[in-house]
């Protein structure tokens, strides 16, 4: 029970702290937007409807990915300052709720951009969906978390290295690949109604699969990496 | 600074010879005595090269993964065997890559022979491009991370690394079997008509040889490193109790 409590005090915390700056959020928003934008430009979404549903569920997860990228890092830099990190290693507290706090924290952000950025994708891409619609609210939270939770730890891993911003993506993209074929393989089944529903239903579960071990290895190893010298 | 073992070093140069000449070896029954494929003619005979090496670099990721997990145990327990599980680690990694780019260097060359294209999104050659970028990755991560915690660090990856290559293998697998045939046949002709077996079994030798001999060789120079290491840090240490008050 104290476990939950200090997961959602840290969890608290860092919703303070992006709400009183709305940094993380804004800056994600935007470059998601940013890329849907690009990817509009190149492909012609209008004039092509059935290549578009084909490449749409591509385009929104790497809009997703880089996007998420940006905020990650920007979520361990808070703690550095005031050399708040190094209180947080001296705290009680087990080091893993810290890390459960802040991924969470980074999950909801990432989801608040999603919820924005899912109609301005739709109307921009001019999407009409085949396939069932609401399995993408299963499909989204499943992959997003499988980025957020392998993300937050990379990029607490690569914390006091030379150059973080370049090694999170060299660190996180070659291990998120496996969740991401499972996403994008899912989204654009829904999308383009061209997978059969077991066919879905196996994608979605590979996710699960993806997310129960990773969150596992990351809760376990956590502690190493926090207290690494 | 440790000494140097001369039989050590007897033991690897002849270590060495014997690569040289079982490569060798190899090398004349791949090219000259195995009779030409039938069907893919000289070109077939990059087989020989390319399956031992893809075989090989299916192994020495194993062997980064034991390490790096013996480093975790005894990180805190005994600092010094740890440091030889880093460097044994590492090398394994390095070598690792390397043979995973000799079979993808190889697979592609035969691929644009046999198939008239460089590279396909085919299951197996997928997850290999996959392995080879997650343990480059894992070099990466040594190279940039602060020094003092590289070590834990790469460790840690490493033991991702090793829990997605079976993820990535089974979900490359699926991702690619529901799809239609493959166009250019699924792999290998399944078994292998007994010409073939000595040039095969010679060159999955010497391969395999050459292997574990830069794997140590590699390993050496890393602790050698270290010992340097510890005996700059030593040095400075001693300097600074010098220094009058």
């Amino acid at each position: 029970m104290t476990y939950l409590h200090h997961v959602l005090d840290h969890l608290r915390k860092d919703l303070r702290l992006e709400w009183r700056s709305r940094d993380s959020i804004n800056g994600m928003l935007f470059f998601a937007l940013l890329v849907v934008v690009v990817f509009g430009l190149a492909f012609d979404p209008a004039g092509y409807p059935t290549t578009t549903r084909q490449i749409s569920g591509g385009v929104l997860w790497v809009a997703l990915l880089f996007a998420s990228i940006t905020a990650l890092n920007l979520s361990w830099a808070r703690e550095l300052r005031n050399q708040v990190l190094e209180a947080q290693r001296m705290a009680p507290a087990p080091a893993s709720a810290l890390f459960v706090g802040k991924a969470l924290a980074n999950m909801l952000f990432v989801l608040v951009v999603e919820a924005f950025l899912a109609p301005i994708f739709i109307v921009f891409f001019n999407l009409h969906v085949l396939g069932n619609v609401w399995l993408l609210a299963l499909i989204l939270p499943l992959g997003t978390w499988a980025l957020v939770v392998n993300g937050t730890f990379f990029a607490a891993l690569g914390l006091r290295a030379r150059n973080r911003e370049l090694l999170l993506p060299l660190l996180l993209l070659p291990i998120s690949l496996p969740a991401l074929l499972a996403m994008v393989q899912a989204t654009t089944g829904v999308l383009t109604a061209d997978l059969d529903a077991i066919q879905i239903n196996t994608w979605i579960k590979q996710l699960v699969g993806y997310d129960i071990i990773f969150t596992t290895i990351c809760i376990l190893l956590f502690e190493t990496v926090l207290n690494a010298e | 600074m440790e000494q140097r073992n001369p039989t050590l070093r007897s033991v690897g140069w002849l270590w060495f010879g014997i690569a040289v000449a079982v490569l060798v070896v190899g090398f004349r029954q791949a090219i000259f005595l195995t009779p030409t494929d039938a069907a893919q003619g000289d070109a077939g005979r990059i087989f020989y090269y390319h399956v031992p090496t893809a075989m090989l670099s299916l192994i020495f990721p194993y062997l980064n993964f034991a390490a790096s997990l013996a480093y975790l145990f005894w990180r805190t327990r005994d600092p010094l065997k740890a440091l030889s599980a880093d460097a044994f680690a590492l090398a394994s990694a390095e070598v690792a890559v390397v043979y995973a780019s000799i079979t993808l260097i190889t697979g592609s060359i035969w691929g644009r022979v046999a198939w008239g294209i460089w590279w396909t999104w085919d299951a197996r050659l997928t997850s290999m491009l996959l392995l080879w970028l997650l343990y480059v990755s894992y070099l990466m991560l040594r190279r940039f991370s602060a020094t003092g915690q590289s070590q834990t660090l790469a460790a840690v990856l490493s033991v991702f690394a090793a829990v997605d290559v079976p993820i990535v293998y089974m979900s490359i697998r699926w991702w690619r079997t529901q799809h239609p045939a493959p166009v250019f046949g699924g792999g290998p002709n399944s078994g292998m008509d007994k010409s073939m077996l000595p040039a095969f079994f010679w060159n999955l030798a010497a391969w395999a040889i050459w292997g574990i001999f830069i794997l140590i060789f590699r390993f050496a120079l890393q602790r050698r490193r270290q010992f340097a290491e510890q005996e700059a840090a030593l040095q400075a240490i001693e300097a600074s109790l010098e220094i009058p008050q």
